[in-house]
């Protein structure tokens, strides 16, 4: 008992002091919460977008050709593995420039995210009763004034749960940075790996970082699905 | 007694489809009246309604608005709704916010009032609803009866000059009918110019000015309520007397 102690503290000595290689971790969950962040705040905006030019087509038959390159995007960015989009944007896209990676990274995300924040923001808005809309034109608000004041609210209250589950997601999702040689925490991990040739302990230590973010974000979202329900107005 | 004309219908079309909902409607609604409109479902009814301010985009004819064709594309039709109030069958708060939230969202918004101003004017006419003590709740928390008033006031917010009404009071359960019917006798006597398409012919006999009975998307039988269900003179207007007496 007392040796693998032992072991243990020489191993995790090894893997996280040594060198002040913690620091890997450390450094690579910044730039995983700096990715996932700012890629969630592109997402919102792209997909809020997207979600209210297609539900607008859809209700009024206006917009075609806006509609068309949103449905192009759509099927592009949830037919094709996110790593793919990642190296396309990293290696064509921005080949011939020099950009920061967690830039890149961020841009990547936030447009892949778009995509699914917009079909979620969509559903949210075609739940919304008919009648919502009919009231708030009658009173003279526009059709935009409309979507602002009454739709829009309603909806996003209605679909939170389903995006923060898919922010969620995503944080996992950055995880594959590594192929654009990013160091995002899972690199990190495997940094460390490669230095001591152990290859258990950092990797398990990412994945407990990631599992531990993971629940505590899902019990925020459960908490706020509790408090939806009991204010359901 | 005023006999300015607030809105004037010509002509008036609407097809869905090959569905002809409307075929051809003329007709006047003075300042001061109010006008009930009856007749079987289907009959085009709710459609008629809803094209006085365009809800239902007409497919021919004209609409006039306090001297305006409101079916000119080149109107700004918001503006106009902002004086033609309208209440639905189904209420249609907005289950987001309180009930004052509901009344003075639109005047503050739209009309760019105080929010206090706004308040005052929304706390009188719940005060002349009963329901001054219910401006905090949610539309979840109140009666069918109760949402019904709140969306009549919330209307009268923009202070418009003609109420629309589309069967207000027949998503409600019985006992709550007479409450809506109420408000909508003091408003109607207050000088309200109002449409009310509505079953509840007690309401029309006692409350209309004018009663319009359409079948087919047609108006058959336009006159007073004393003459029109005294006198019915169309053997269809008969028939449907008959029906809902
Ligand atoms: N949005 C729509 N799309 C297609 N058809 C419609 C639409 N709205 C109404 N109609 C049709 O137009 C006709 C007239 O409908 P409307 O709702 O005006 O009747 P109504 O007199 O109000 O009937 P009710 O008493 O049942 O409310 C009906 O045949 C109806 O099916
Ligand atoms: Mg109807």
């Amino acid at each position: 008992m007392t040796e693998w102690i032992e072991t243990f503290k020489i191993k995790f000595t090894n893997n996280f002091i040594t060198d002040n290689r913690w620091k890997y971790l450390w450094d690579g969950l910044g730039v995983t919460l700096k990715v996932t962040f700012f890629a969630v705040l592109i997402g919102i905006l792209l997909g809020f977008t997207i979600a209210i030019i297609r539900s607008t087509h859809d209700k009024t038959g206006k917009l075609k050709i806006l509609d068309f390159f949103c449905r192009v995007y759509l099927t592009v960015i949830r037919g094709t593995p996110v790593v793919v989009q990642l190296l396309i944007i990293y290696f064509v896209i921005f080949a011939s420039v020099n950009i920061d990676k967690v830039l890149v990274a961020i841009i990547a995300f936030g447009i892949n995210s778009g995509a699914y924040v917009a079909e979620i923001v969509r559903s949210g808005i075609m739940s919304i009763d008919q009648g919502q809309m009919e009231a708030g034109r009658s009173l003279g608000f526009n059709y935009v004034q409309t979507m602002y004041y009454i739709i829009l609210p309603q909806a996003f209250k209605n679909v939170l749960p389903a995006l923060a589950n898919e922010f969620i997601v995503l944080l996992k999702e950055t995880s594959v940075s590594g192929f654009i040689a990013l160091q995002d925490l899972t690199k990190g991990g495997d940094i460390i790996r490669g230095r001591t040739y152990d290859a258990l302990m950092p990797l398990l230590a990412v994945a407990l970082i990631y599992l531990v973010i993971v629940v505590l974000l899902s019990k925020g979202v459960e908490m706020m699905e509790r408090r939806l329900r009991s204010s359901e107005h | 007694m005023n006999t300015k004309v607030l809105i004037k219908v010509k002509g008036l079309q609407k097809s869905f489809g090959t569905l002809h909902a409307l075929n051809g409607i003329d007709a006047e609604i003075k300042t001061g009246d109010v006008t009930v409109v009856i007749g079987p479902s289907g009959s085009g009814k709710s459609t008629f309604l809803r094209c006085l301010n365009l809800l239902e985009v007409p497919t021919g004819g004209r609409i006039f608005f306090e001297g305006t064709d409101i079916t000119d594309p080149k109107v700004d039709i918001n503006q106009h709704r902002q004086r033609m109030g309208m209440v639905f069958q189904q209420f249609n708060l907005f289950p987001h916010m309180t009930v004052l939230n509901n009344m003075i969202l639109a005047p503050v918004r739209l009309l760019k009032k105080r929010r206090e101003e706004a308040v005052e004017t929304a706390m009188e006419l719940l005060n002349r609803v009963g329901l001054a003590d219910r401006k905090d709740a949610y539309p979840s928390q109140l009666s069918g009866g109760q949402k019904q008033r709140i969306a009549i006031v919330r209307a009268l917010c923009m202070q418009p000059n003609v109420m629309l009404f589309d069967e207000p009071t027949s998503a409600l359960d019985p006992e709550m009918v007479g409450e809506v019917l109420d408000v909508m006798r003091n408003l109607a006597q207050s000088g309200m110019t109002m449409v009310v398409v509505t079953h509840e012919m007690g309401f029309a006999k006692e409350v209309g000015s004018r009663v319009i009975f359409m079948d087919e998307g047609k108006i058959v039988e336009e006159n007073t309520p004393t003459e029109l269900f005294g006198n019915p003179a169309s053997e269809r207007l008969k028939n449907f007397l008959a029906k809902v007496l």
